[in-house]
């Protein structure tokens, strides 16, 4: 902890003591990372490839996360011992182990709360959290909430195949109503909730949804997420070829998804479909399909993204749309500034010592009224 | 009723006096009780506290489960706990007087607030008939005072309603108090102004009151005596008044220092640990970071990841969200990471009573996680005494890089007693390095002789690894699940916290080196167990005490210590808990004496139950 490090931001941070680090001035929005370090680093994928040997199963729609996540990371200009994957329970809680970075497998759905220790204490690292629809959504629910609420700064990957994997099979929050499973031989009778409609309820300042398939999405989703400072929440959709094969390829699959899926980007029109004809426009207080050039419908008369907006009404509605009602969108829902836990923790410590001084010992010992014993 | 004195009263001298103030929760009556013991530690008596109050913010005025309490004993000599029975019992309402009354000897003085006898409030304590007009209360020296009436006179042309009025005639009780044991109201009108200073016509309310009454007990004749319970000579130095919540949080904060690493609390609201999150709050100054989580887990999840990062991850809780902690102390276990984990025990099982005091969370801490997860386990036994053993804990968490969890309890939490101020000169260095070394580092290789692992955190160029609660693999750390390695780790874990014995404080034994009885305690019945065996030398009876601090591992010549006596006794607030671990550790057949009634052991049952053994012991030598 005595060695100077480098920040995401690309300054020079020394590593103690911990006010200097958190004496910076608050600013709204953080500077992103810095092309021009990343150049000074010059890491490539093979760096951030640890030794462990994998251990998902053959076909698994993980070894595409982790591929584009590697990839990814080099682009953040963050060295790598100032990378920390911290996972829960799960198959996607092995990521970590295949990281060349720090890594930490906690146990089920607690990584946000050490995640959110780690980075109050060491504001200059860069922490991941890994976890899955299970780990995050049920026995991690609760921490989802309150590290979104908080905009702890992480960036939250959840991969979700809407079962559960590492225990064979049974079903998850997100698992479609009636889903027959072996612990639901009969069909779940519970109504599957949607992740990004709850990371949205939770204050999350960065929401975005890719799949583990679309490669290129899938990276450029993680670019964003990265560069993100504040809570973080990247769903990826993502297949489960033993225990629910096939979990989303009604729309994910290559012949389909451009006509059944919906890309979002920030201050362009909703369009989507093989031939960018159909379009999303606002009819009342929903989301209705439309057809560009029937019916008189104009490029014009569609949404227009914006994932900005003070307000998350359009981000929440996006959230709800889904297949086979609606196209599925993918891409940044939401991405808005505001300061993070760590930054507000630091500002109250700065706040503090500017009001009373360095905190003396000796002083805070003898408080209140004493005596003297001759 | 009184009339005005015409002449001085005398002063008797007292070695040691207990008063106990009872009222409604909403009376005051711990402010009342903490006034007076600031003012009884200024003047140089050595105190001891018990405050005893209802889970219940409010419970119904006038209710018997309403009633709050707080004892405070004060002496010209050394004293331990906060007394068997009050002296002199002040009740401000009839339910006050019907939960306490039975503590006060005959003989025993008892102030009642006369004007709360009032129908109503006989009938909601479950009075057939008045107390103080049926005979029943002869046996007590009983003074009737309306105290009510009295101090809304006091308080005349102030712009308040009668009701604002009454709240403050717990400060014309403690003026009552202050003149019967001859003692200054300086201080409490000073921190009147301090409290109220924004609110001047309650801080004029509360002065009047406190002077109404100290003006009452000199010019009414209705007490003969005042008392003097001269200074204490106490060590020389410099004192305060000291609750084990705050020489807790004090620790804690010192161990920062003296480690050189900045502290981060994470916790969620629990009775009786939420002062320690209240009060390291205020020194954001220090760098120390709080969390209040969303919930118990969170919590101490939080801690482990502070820790991770270099950190003093600490957390606390209650025996509850002790519970909710412990897969999450398992990880810190298997991770091998310094952890202080407080646990202000309360009486259970589940959320049981509170507010009330027992020790029976020692085999939770011991033993409640999945699989063999052991870890150091140290328990204060004075309020003072939970700032040592503060930084005890943080030095073994650091040194052995490992959790270690520090049991308190409601009783040294919200005890007071007078603390001399140590001088930081005096504080051990218990900094340690983090490695960052490259060359050779593996994350599970040991210090040969303190079986630490190599404690690397993230931001250290080369030595970027990963960890978790999988089997590691000796030396590696990767994941492992080879069976003889899962052994030989099992047993590593084991003999790293068992090393520990040989490097704390060996156990010392107060009274005779060998003999008929050894009375064992741990925790916060150091008090009783010392005075009673003080009066049982005072009776030449052949009975030592030794008290525990480190529970896991106990100190390396425990067992010595225990063959050195006839019998071995164990006094604790719970059903044998500590009698178990030493039965079952070394063979020996020690003897439990249990009493889990929400309330600290008094010296005289201590002292009848070790009468009872040594007098079987003295049967056995004539036989």
């Amino acid at each position: 902890m005595t060695e100077p490090t480098v920040t995401r931001a690309g300054s020079t941070a020394p590593a103690n003591p911990p006010e200097a680090r958190v004496a910076a001035p608050l600013p709204a929005a953080q500077p992103a990372l810095s092309p021009e370090n990343a150049a000074i680093i010059q890491l490539t994928r093979k760096d951030f490839v640890s030794d462990q040997e994998v251990r998902w199963c053959p076909g698994c729609g993980d070894y595409s996360i982790l591929a584009q996540t590697q990839k990814q990371m080099p682009d953040f200009g963050v060295p790598r011992e100032n990378i920390v994957f911290i996972s829960g329970i799960g198959c996607s809680g092995r990521l970590p182990y295949y990281m060349n970075t720090y890594g930490f497998h906690t146990i089920h759905g607690r990584a946000p709360t050490l995640a959110t220790g780690l980075k109050a204490a060491r504001p200059e690292l860069m922490v991941w959290v890994i976890t899955g629809d299970g780990d995050a959504l049920s026995i991690g629910g609760n921490h989802i909430l309150h590290s979104m609420r908080r905009n702890v700064d992480i960036t939250l990957v959840m991969f979700n195949n809407r079962i559960y994997g590492l225990t064979k099979g049974q079903a998850s929050p997100t698992s479609e109503f009636g889903k027959k499973t072996k612990s639901t031989p009969a069909g779940t009778v519970d109504t599957p909730i949607q992740p990004l409609t709850v990371a949205l309820a939770a204050e999350a300042s960065f929401v975005a949804r890719s799949v583990d398939t679309h490669t290129e999405h899938l990276q450029q989703t993680l670019q964003r997420a990265g560069m993100h400072h504040g809570s973080t929440f990247v769903e990826v959709l993502q297949n489960c070829n033993i225990f629910n094969d096939g979990a989303w390829r009604d729309f994910t699959d290559r012949e389909v998804r451009e006509d059944r899926m919906l890309v979002l980007e920030h201050g362009k029109p909703m369009i989507f479909g093989k031939h960018r004809d159909k379009g999303i426009r606002l009819r009342g207080l929903h989301p209705e399909v439309v057809t560009i050039g029937q019916n008189g419908i104009a490029e014009s008369d569609l949404l227009v993204h914006d994932e900005q907006s003070d307000e998350p009404y359009l981000a929440l509605m996006l959230s709800r749309m889904f297949w086979p009602d609606y196209p599925v969108p993918v891409g940044v829902l939401r991405a808005v500034a505001r300061p993070t836990h760590d930054q507000l923790i630091g500002q109250q410590i700065s706040a503090a010592v500017t009001a009373d001084g360095e905190g003396d010992l000796a002083a805070a010992l003898a408080s209140g009224e004493t005596w003297t014993v001759e | 009723m009184t009339t005005t004195r015409e002449t001085e009263p005398e002063t008797q001298e007292l070695e040691r006096v207990t008063i106990r103030f009872a009222g409604d929760s909403g009376d005051g009556m711990q402010l009342t009780g903490t006034q007076f013991t600031r003012t009884a530690a200024v003047y140089g008596n050595d105190i001891s506290t018990l405050p005893d109050y209802p889970a219940e913010i409010r419970a119904p005025a006038g209710s018997l489960p309403g009633v709050s309490g707080f004892q405070i004993s004060f002496s010209s000599n050394e004293i331990h706990t906060p007394g068997d029975e009050p002296d002199v019992l002040v009740a401000m309402n009839p339910a006050a007087l019907k939960t306490n009354v039975m503590d006060l000897p005959a003989g025993g003085a008892l102030i009642v607030n006369s004007d709360a006898f009032t129908a109503s409030n006989l009938s909601k304590a479950g009075y057939a008939a008045n107390p103080l007009q049926d005979g029943s209360l002869k046996q007590y020296a009983l003074f009737e005072i309306p105290i009510s009436t009295l101090n809304e006179r006091s308080l005349d042309g102030l712009d308040m309603t009668s009701k604002q009025k009454d709240l403050t005639k717990n400060f014309f009780a403690l003026g009552i108090m202050f003149w019967l044991y001859g003692r200054e109201m300086d201080a409490t009108i000073r921190w009147i102004n301090e409290k109220f200073g924004k609110r001047p016509v309650v801080a004029e309310a509360n002065t009047r009151a406190l002077k109404a009454g100290y003006a009452f007990g000199e010019t009414t004749e209705i007490f003969h005596t005042h008392y003097r319970v001269a200074p204490a000579k106490l060590a020389p130095g410099t004192y305060r008044n000291i609750t084990g919540n705050e020489a807790t949080s004090l620790g804690m904060l010192a161990a920062s220092k003296l480690a050189k690493r900045p502290l981060f609390y994470g916790s969620y609201p629990i009775t009786p640990a939420s002062d320690i999150l209240h009060q390291l709050s205020g020194y954001k100054n220090f760098g120390v970071k709080t969390f209040q989580a969303e919930d118990e887990i969170a919590a101490i999840g939080a801690a482990i990841g502070a820790a991770y990062g270099g950190a003093m991850g600490l957390t606390a809780s209650s025996g509850p969200g002790i519970a909710l902690k412990s897969e999450a102390l398992g990880l810190a276990v298997m991770v091998e990471l310094p952890l202080v984990v407080i646990d202000v025990q309360r009486a259970g099982p589940s959320t049981g009573m509170p507010t009330k005091n027992e020790q029976s969370d020692l085999l939770q801490v011991m033993f409640g996680r999945n699989g063999d997860s052991p870890l150091p386990v140290i328990a204060p036994a004075t309020p003072g005494e939970c700032f040592d053993l503060a930084i005890e804990a943080w030095r073994i968490a650091l040194k052995y890089v490992t959790p270690v969890v520090y049991m308190s309890d409601a009783f040294l939490a919200t005890g007071a007693e007078p603390w001399l101020i140590p001088s930081l000169e005096d504080l051990p260095d218990i900094s340690v390095q983090n490695w960052t070394e490259r060359e050779g580092f593996h994350p599970y290789e040991r210090d040969p002789r303190t079986l630490a692992r190599k404690w690397a955190v993230p931001g250290t160029p080369g030595l970027e690894h990963r960890i978790g609660g999988l089997e590691k693999a000796d030396v590696t750390g990767n994941v492992s699940y080879d069976p003889d390695n899962h052994h030989r780790m099992q047993l590593l874990r084991q003999a790293k916290v068992a090393r520990i014995a040989d490097d704390v404080a060996p156990l010392d034994v107060f009274g005779p080196d060998r003999g008929d009885l050894l009375i064992l305690g741990w925790g916060s019945t150091y008090g009783a167990i010392r005075s009673a065996v003080e009066r049982l030398h005072v009776d030449g009876r052949s009975v030592a005490h030794a008290h525990l601090r480190h529970l896991n591992p106990f100190p390396a010549n425990t067992e010595k210590v225990l063959r050195s006596y006839r019998r071995v006794l164990i006094p604790e607030v719970n059903l044998g808990q500590l009698s178990m671990l030493i039965r079952s550790q070394f063979l020996i057949d020690a003897e439990g004496y249990n009493r889990v009634r929400g309330k600290p052991f008094t010296i005289a049952e201590i002292v009848a139950q070790a009468e009872r053994i040594v007098g079987t012991t003295d049967a056995e030598h004539r036989s």
